[in-house]
C-alpha cells in the first residue's frame, strides 16, 4: 500500500517536473506543445475514489498553471477529465470488468483499448485547454488545427512513455 | 433533511465537479485580465442593450426642443468661427521655451521568462516595484515596442508580450503620420497586423510603422515594424497590412521599461471624459 502510494507521488512529481522544466520549452514549428503531464491523471488506478480523484488533478493542474502564467486553464481541464474518467472507465469496461489491483497501462489493457482511452481522454483534454485559453470563438478553426496537432504529439509522447518507461511496472 | 442529504450524496461527485471547475473559473478571471474583461463587457452588453432600447424610445419624445437646441448651439458656434471675426492687427506670437521638461525616465531590465509559442504570450523581468516599474507600464527593446507590465512583485514583473490577444497599439506611418490599430493574430511571431489604415495612404512595402503620440504607454516614434505585404479587402475601406516586427521576440534579452513621469495626470484628466 504504501508502495504504491509512494510510486503515485512520484509519478505525479516526476511527470510535473518533466512537463515544466522540458516539455514547455518545445515548440516544434513554433507552437505545438506536448502536455504530457495527463498521463498522470490518465494512469491513476481504477479505484481511486471520486473526491480524491478530483483533488489530485485540480493540484496537478493548478501545479502546471502556477508554472504557466496561466492560472485555472490547466486546473479546469484536469478537473473536467477527472469527472469523465469513472464514467468512461465505466463505459469501455471489459467484458469481465477490470481485474482488482492491475494498473491501467498498456501491457495489461492491450493497444487498442489503451490508444483509444487515450484519444478520447487527452482530446477532452486540450479541448478545454485551448478554447479557454483563446476565449473567442472567432479563430475556431486556427485553435483547432492547433489543438489537433498538439493532441497528437501528447498521444504519441503518452504511447513512448508507456513501451520505454513503464514496462517494468505492470508486473 | 435525510432526503436532501441523501439527495446531494447521489450526486456528490458531480457537485464536486462544480464546485472545482468554479475555483477554476474564478481562479482565472481574478489572474487573467482578458478573462475578466470579456465576462464584465458581455454583461453589460446586456444591461447597455437594454438601456439603448429605452432610450430609443424616450429620444423621440424630446425632438423637437432638442432641435431647437442644437440650433441655438449652433448659431452661437458659427459666431465664434474665424470667418466671423475681422482682424484688425497683426499680432506674433511666439513663445520662449528655455527649458525641456523630462518626460520619460527608462528602467532597464533583463528578460529571465520569455514565450512565443502561445497565443498569449508573456515576458517575465528582473525588475519590480523596488525599481520604480508600476502596472501598465511600456516595454521597449531596442529594436522596438516589446509589450506592456502586466503584473508586478517586489523583484520581478510580468510582461504581456506584443504577442498577445490583448496588445494593441495605435502605430503610424513614420513619413506620413496615418495611423492604424496594430495586433497580433497568432502564429509567426514576427508577423502582426494592422488594420484600419485607410485606404486612400500610399503605401510602399518597407515602409516603417512607429508608435503614435496617443497612447501613454509608449513614448512617440518607438519604431514597431516595417510593411511586408498589404491589401484591401473587398468590401473594406481600410487596408489589411502585414507587419514585420522588428522586435525579434525569440531572442530578446535586454528591455527598456518606460516611466511616464506625467502618465498620472493625463490619466486622471481622460478618467473625466469615461
Amino acid at each position: 500500500m504504501i508502495e504504491k502510494l509512494a510510486r503515485q507521488f512520484f509519478r505525479f512529481f516526476l511527470l510535473l517536473a518533466v512537463q515544466v522544466l522540458v516539455l514547455d520549452n518545445i515548440r516544434l514549428s513554433g507552437y505545438i506543445n506536448p502536455y504530457l503531464y495527463v498521463l498522470f491523471i490518465l494512469l491513476l488506478p481504477v479505484e481511486t475514489p471520486g473526491l480524491l480523484l478530483m483533488t489530485i488533478a485540480f493540484a496537478m493542474g493548478l501545479a502546471v498553471d502556477m508554472f504557466n502564467n496561466t492560472l485555472g486553464i490547466h486546473a479546469a481541464a484536469c478537473v473536467l477529465i477527472a469527472f469523465v474518467r469513472p464514467y468512461l472507465l465505466k463505459l469501455m469496461a471489459p467484458r469481465d470488468g477490470y481485474e482488482g489491483e492491475r494498473p491501467l497501462s498498456l501491457q495489461v489493457m492491450g493497444f487498442g483499448w489503451f490508444i483509444t482511452y487515450c484519444l478520447l481522454m487527452v482530446f477532452m483534454h486540450h479541448a478545454v485547454l485551448f478554447y479557454l485559453e483563446v476565449f473567442r470563438l472567432n479563430e475556431f478553426f486556427s485553435t483547432l488545427f492547433r489543438m489537433l496537432l498538439s493532441m497528437i504529439l501528447t498521444v504519441g509522447l503518452i504511447l513512448l512513455t508507456e513501451f520505454f518507461f513503464f514496462k517494468t511496472k505492470s508486473e | 433533511m435525510r432526503n436532501l442529504l441523501q439527495l446531494l450524496w447521489k450526486y456528490h461527485f458531480f457537485l464536486l465537479f462544480l464546485i472545482f471547475e468554479g475555483c477554476c473559473v474564478y481562479l482565472m478571471v481574478i489572474n487573467n485580465r482578458y478573462q475578466s474583461t470579456v465576462m464584465i463587457n458581455s454583461a453589460n452588453s446586456f444591461t447597455a442593450g437594454v438601456n439603448g432600447l429605452v432610450s430609443g424610445v424616450t429620444e423621440y419624445l424630446g425632438l423637437r426642443s432638442e432641435n431647437k437646441l442644437l440650433a441655438a448651439e449652433n448659431a452661437q458656434l458659427r459666431s465664434l468661427l474665424p470667418g466671423a471675426f475681422y482682424n484688425d492687427q497683426q499680432v506674433m506670437m511666439t513663445v520662449h521655451d528655455s527649458l525641456l521638461k523630462q518626460q520619460y525616465t527608462y528602467v532597464s531590465a533583463k528578460v529571465i521568462g520569455n514565450t512565443t509559442g502561445k497565443r498569449n504570450n508573456y515576458l517575465t523581468l528582473n525588475a519590480g516595484s523596488l525599481k520604480g516599474i508600476k502596472a501598465e507600464m511600456g516595454v521597449i527593446s531596442a529594436n522596438g515596442i516589446a509589450g506592456i507590465v502586466k503584473d508586478v512583485s517586489e523583484n520581478f514583473c510580468t510582461v504581456i508580450s506584443v504577442l498577445h490577444k490583448d496588445f494593441h497599439t495605435s502605430a503610424k506611418l513614420k513619413k506620413s503620420s496615418y495611423f492604424g490599430n496594430l495586433e497580433w493574430e497568432g502564429g509567426d511571431p514576427q508577423m502582426a497586423k494592422l488594420t484600419h489604415m485607410p485606404k486612400h495612404v500610399i503605401l510602399h512595402k518597407g515602409d516603417t510603422l512607429v508608435t503614435t503620440s496617443h497612447s501613454s504607454i509608449f513614448p512617440e516614434d518607438i519604431v514597431i515594424g516595417t510593411v511586408q505585404k498589404f491589401e484591401v479587402r473587398s468590401g473594406d475601406n481600410f487596408y489589411t497590412v502585414d507587419v514585420k516586427l522588428s522586435t525579434s521576440f525569440s531572442s530578446l534579452s535586454y528591455v527598456y521599461v518606460v516611466n511616464d513621469l506625467f502618465r498620472e495626470e493625463l490619466k486622471t484628466l481622460q478618467k473625466d471624459l469615461e
